[in-house]
């Protein structure tokens, strides 16, 4: 890739990152210096794991021209099952494990109505929302189950020990270098044009200190929080499988084009059915990390979290047309999302505050895609 | 009637990032004439039409542009039609769901307290399709009309506006012969009114005749103007490559093998139509290393016998479709490709190119399977192969990241062709390969499916240009109706057998 596609792609990324550093300066300021306090980051990142995971398989779907309303139902769904199971005496294990399977067999039906059958995504997922809402306040008859003491409670408020901090950000650093220069000497190999082994260099360097940095101010309150890292590994994994499998190439090119993929022989329909029952995974584990935080299931939680999820994907650069979109970018849009809120709760604005300046940041950030694009061409 | 100057460019100058796309155009428009415009794709055609329909508003460009004596400015595309500009561009922009009513006065509906007056569009539009000479019902959606048709209503619509010059950009592309035979009679008509036209098309033989002059672009300048009657069309594409082009269609001596596809009796129903065949009982052979021309009018059935045995038609079928002696019958495109199928479809911006997908990504997308390591595509070799077909194929592209958006037509047919070489095709169907495509790109394009067929690929090709199918073709089909009402050697056929072929209704 030559440096001015690579420039103009990440110019994106940039001018999120800045106004998400000036999001973090207003906070900083508004509230006395309390925001950026180890403590208070570390609960950030905590409270951003749900939004952020679901947002991950969001992109995918939405790249694929699909979208899923039905999250936020599920994962209290999932949540209800889960803790219901547990207090009836099942392992944390089995119910965890019915939990998955419960949870990819309605992404399956879903996936299944939109690819299979042509029932729009929009109506089928709007409909699981208001099925699995209800079904969750009838199982619980709308009482609060409490989650039962396990491991599962790990991925709620533990944190990894210091040491093994320390340790991981050190791999990962190792990995991401040796990653960074096999690349660099297959492109020099190739012959393909490359920008110098600077830029590789400068890539490390930012890398390091980014992580360096995060682990240190993680480790300054009590290490890293346990769903914290679980969404960095699910970030990983996913943006390798949207960017380097076949799977992840054929879910940008059913978005950018169907009937060009379809003639292409990509199977479209399965492509749209595998993106469900990923996103059936993510939403099982994001029911177990809500569980764990807020130890307990209840027949109201995890309302609005699909919109979340869908603001997270647009405002880290997602078009809802189809064929446009960056896992890391979603999680930079969730962490957005979750800095608004946390700020404003810290800086004790009532909530009502919170929906009126998101939905602007939303609009925002969408407009502020549509100009550039406008001005570009 | 005296033809005065309708409309006249001095020194247009346009420049892009980078590029001079106008480099001191000079170009003017009578009343009552056609002024056929003429160049490869690029040369700037397009970007002077967009300069004269204020698309391109005054102040992007420098050069004066003159309307009936006076020096205009347009800022819009709404200022050049009160000035009596109108384009028809190559993308119809009608609304499907519309009448033919409703488009025509799309934006523009008469009404009373906002409630709109149908009578009186239903009249006025009935009157204006009488007086143009089209036959069509004006309360029919448009949708449900032929491309041709459509065409009438997109230039209806334009002179609806009572403009006097009328800018058709590249109108015939999407329509069968005898469509452009209508076509070209409604232009005479509309130059006797006193409409001056500007033409811009591939296709030399309607430029020659329907136009009185003819300017030639190369490369952002104006290079001649001849009064058609003066020069020919050797002359012509001369001046447009820049260079004599001896030979388009190059006879290369290829040896023909056994047969690879045979279809026997195929027969696919109309599918919402009851009792009507899209193909009735179609028999066809085609043998290794051979070019089998498919050729008819538009709806003869062409491309539905290259999308059913692609799998790419749903619903049902009878027949026979054998591969190398093999029985087989294709579900889906991905089971055709499977088995060495390849097809170039007519509309390469929707159904063949991921057009915000870059060059590498699509050449790589129908066999990634092959690009991939377990599933993980591999970024270097992906890289490399996109760079030797843009090195093999002489594809113009910045690089192999660009996006395929960005280029030419016939950049963006290499780009596709690339696609399907890649997954080394025994069988290759290309429809239309050539639509919208310059006469320098048409001959690269040539070879390439020459050397193709050389290298023992059995090609199916759906042309509407006969110059093409003739020049290409070992053996020619002709459609007519879903049947297929003609078969030739190279050496039996003429364009004169063809049509009388083609129009063989029973």
């Amino acid at each position: 890739m030559n440096l001015a596609s690579r420039l103009k792609q990440s110019w994106r990324m940039l001018t999120m990152v800045f106004a998400l550093i000036a999001i973090w300066i207003i906070f900083q300021w508004v509230t006395d210096g309390a925001f950026l306090q180890p403590r208070n980051l570390s609960n950030l990142f905590r409270q951003m794991t749900v939004t952020g995971t679901l947002a991950i398989g969001m992109v995918l779907i939405i790249v694929a021209g699909h979208i899923d309303l039905s999250v936020g139902s599920v994962v209290c769904f999932l949540g209800v099952i889960l803790t219901m199971l547990m207090q009836k005496g099942w392992s944390a294990e089995s119910a965890l494990m019915v939990t998955l399977v419960s949870g990819i067999a309605i992404s399956a039906v879903q996936g299944w109505l939109t690819a299979f059958q042509k029932v729009p995504a929009f109506i089928v997922t709007l409909a699981g929302m208001m099925i699995f809402r209800g079904a969750s306040m009838g199982v619980t008859e709308g009482v609060t189950i409490p989650l039962e003491d396990s491991w599962i409670k790990t991925f709620g408020s533990a944190y990894l020990g210091q040491e093994a901090g320390w340790v991981l950000t050190f791999v990962a650093i190792v990995i991401f270098a040796s990653l960074r220069v096999q690349k660099y000497r297959n492109s020099v190999a190739h012959g393909v044009s490359t920008s110098g082994f600077g830029s590789t260099l400068a890539m490390i360097v930012a890398f390091s200190s980014g992580v360096l940095l995060f682990n240190s101010t993680m480790s300054r309150y009590e290490g890293i929080p346990y769903p914290v890292l679980l969404m960095i590994v699910i970030m990983v994994a996913f943006h390798f499988i949207a960017t380097k499998t076949v799977f992840g190439r054929h879910v940008y090119a059913v978005g950018g084009s169907v009937e060009a993929a379809h003639l292409s022989g990509v199977n479209v329909r399965k492509i749209v059915l595998g993106n469900f029952l990923l996103m059936g995974l993510l939403t099982t584990i994001g029911a177990m990390i809500l569980t764990a935080r807020v130890e307990s299931a209840q027949p109201d939680a995890g309302q609005l979290l699909e919109l979340d999820a869908v603001a997270s994907c647009v405002i880290g650069g997602t078009s809802l047309m189809g064929g446009k979109g960056t896992i890391y970018g979603a999680i930079l849009g969730a962490l957005v999302m979750e800095s608004l809120n946390n700020g404003m709760s810290l800086a004790n604005l009532e909530s009502f505050w919170q929906y009126i300046v998101k939905g602007v940041v939303l609009v925002a950030a969408v407009w502020l895609d549509v100009v550039s694009q406008k001005s570009s061409r | 009637m005296v033809a005065q100057q309708l409309l006249e460019l001095h020194d247009i100058v346009k420049e892009f990032p980078g590029v001079k796309a106008l480099d001191g155009v000079r170009f003017d428009v009578l009343s009552g004439e056609v002024h056929a415009l003429c160049g490869e794709n690029g040369a700037g055609k397009s970007t002077l039409m967009k300069i004269i329909s204020g698309l391109y508003p005054y102040g992007s460009y420098s050069g004066e542009l003159k309307v009936n004596g006076t020096s205009r400015k347009f800022l819009s595309i709404k200022d050049s039609q009160s000035a009596g500009v109108a384009i028809v561009f190559q993308e119809l922009s009608l609304v499907k769901e519309l009448t033919v009513a409703e488009n025509i006065f799309l934006g523009r509906e008469p009404s009373l307290f906002g409630i709109i007056q149908t009578t009186e569009v239903l009249m006025r539009t009935s009157a204006l399709l009488k007086d143009l000479g089209f036959h069509m019902d004006p309360s029919q959606k448009v949708g449900d009309l032929g491309i041709g048709q459509q065409q009438m209503v997109e230039i209806a619509k334009a002179l609806a506006l009572d403009a006097k010059i009328l800018i058709l950009d590249e109108p015939t592309s999407a329509l069968s012969d005898t469509e452009i035979e209508v076509f070209l009679e409604t232009i005479r008509r509309l130059k006797k009114r006193g409409v001056g036209c500007v033409l811009i098309t591939h296709k030399l033989n309607e430029v020659f005749a329907i136009a009185d002059r003819i300017t030639v672009f190369r490369d952002g300048k104006s290079v001649t103007t001849y009064n058609a009657k003066d020069v020919d069309e050797h002359k012509v594409i001369a001046d447009m490559v820049g260079r004599e082009l001896t030979d388009m269609y190059p006879r290369v001596s290829r040896t023909i093998g056994g047969p690879v596809l045979a279809v026997h009796d195929l027969t696919v129903p109309h599918p919402t139509v009851p009792g009507k065949n899209l193909l009735e009982h179609v028999s066809f052979t085609v043998r290794k290393g051979e070019i089998l021309g498919i050729a008819g009018l538009m709806g003869s059935g062409r491309t539905e016998i290259l999308m059913s045995i692609f799998g790419a038609l749903h619903g049902p079928r009878t027949g026979s479709i054998e591969l190398e002696g093999q029985s087989l019958a294709f579900a889906s495109p991905q089971e055709a490709i499977n088995h060495g199928f390849a097809l170039v479809s007519e509309d390469r911006k929707r159904l063949g190119l991921v057009l915000e997908d870059s060059v590498s990504r699509n050449i790589a997308l129908a066999s990634l399977k092959r690009v991939a390591r377990f599933g993980v595509v591999d970024d270097s070799n992906e890289n490399k192969i996109a760079n030797d077909y843009i090195d093999a194929l002489r594809i113009k592209t910045p690089n192999s990241a660009s996006q395929v958006k960005n280029l030419s037509g016939g950049n963006q047919q290499k780009v596709v062709l690339a696609k399907w070489m890649l997954t080394k095709p025994k069988v290759l169907f290309l429809d239309e390969p050539t639509r919208g495509i310059d006469v320098g790109a048409r001959a690269e394009i040539y070879k390439i499916v020459n050397d193709m067929a050389a290298k023992g690929v059995a090609v199916v090709m759906v042309s509407s240009e006969l110059p093409e199918v003739l020049g290409l073709s070992d053996r020619v089909i002709v459609m007519c109706g879903g049947r297929v009402t003609g078969e030739f050697s190279r050496d039996e056929a003429t364009q004169e057998r063809i049509m009388a072929a083609a129009t063989r209704f029973s």
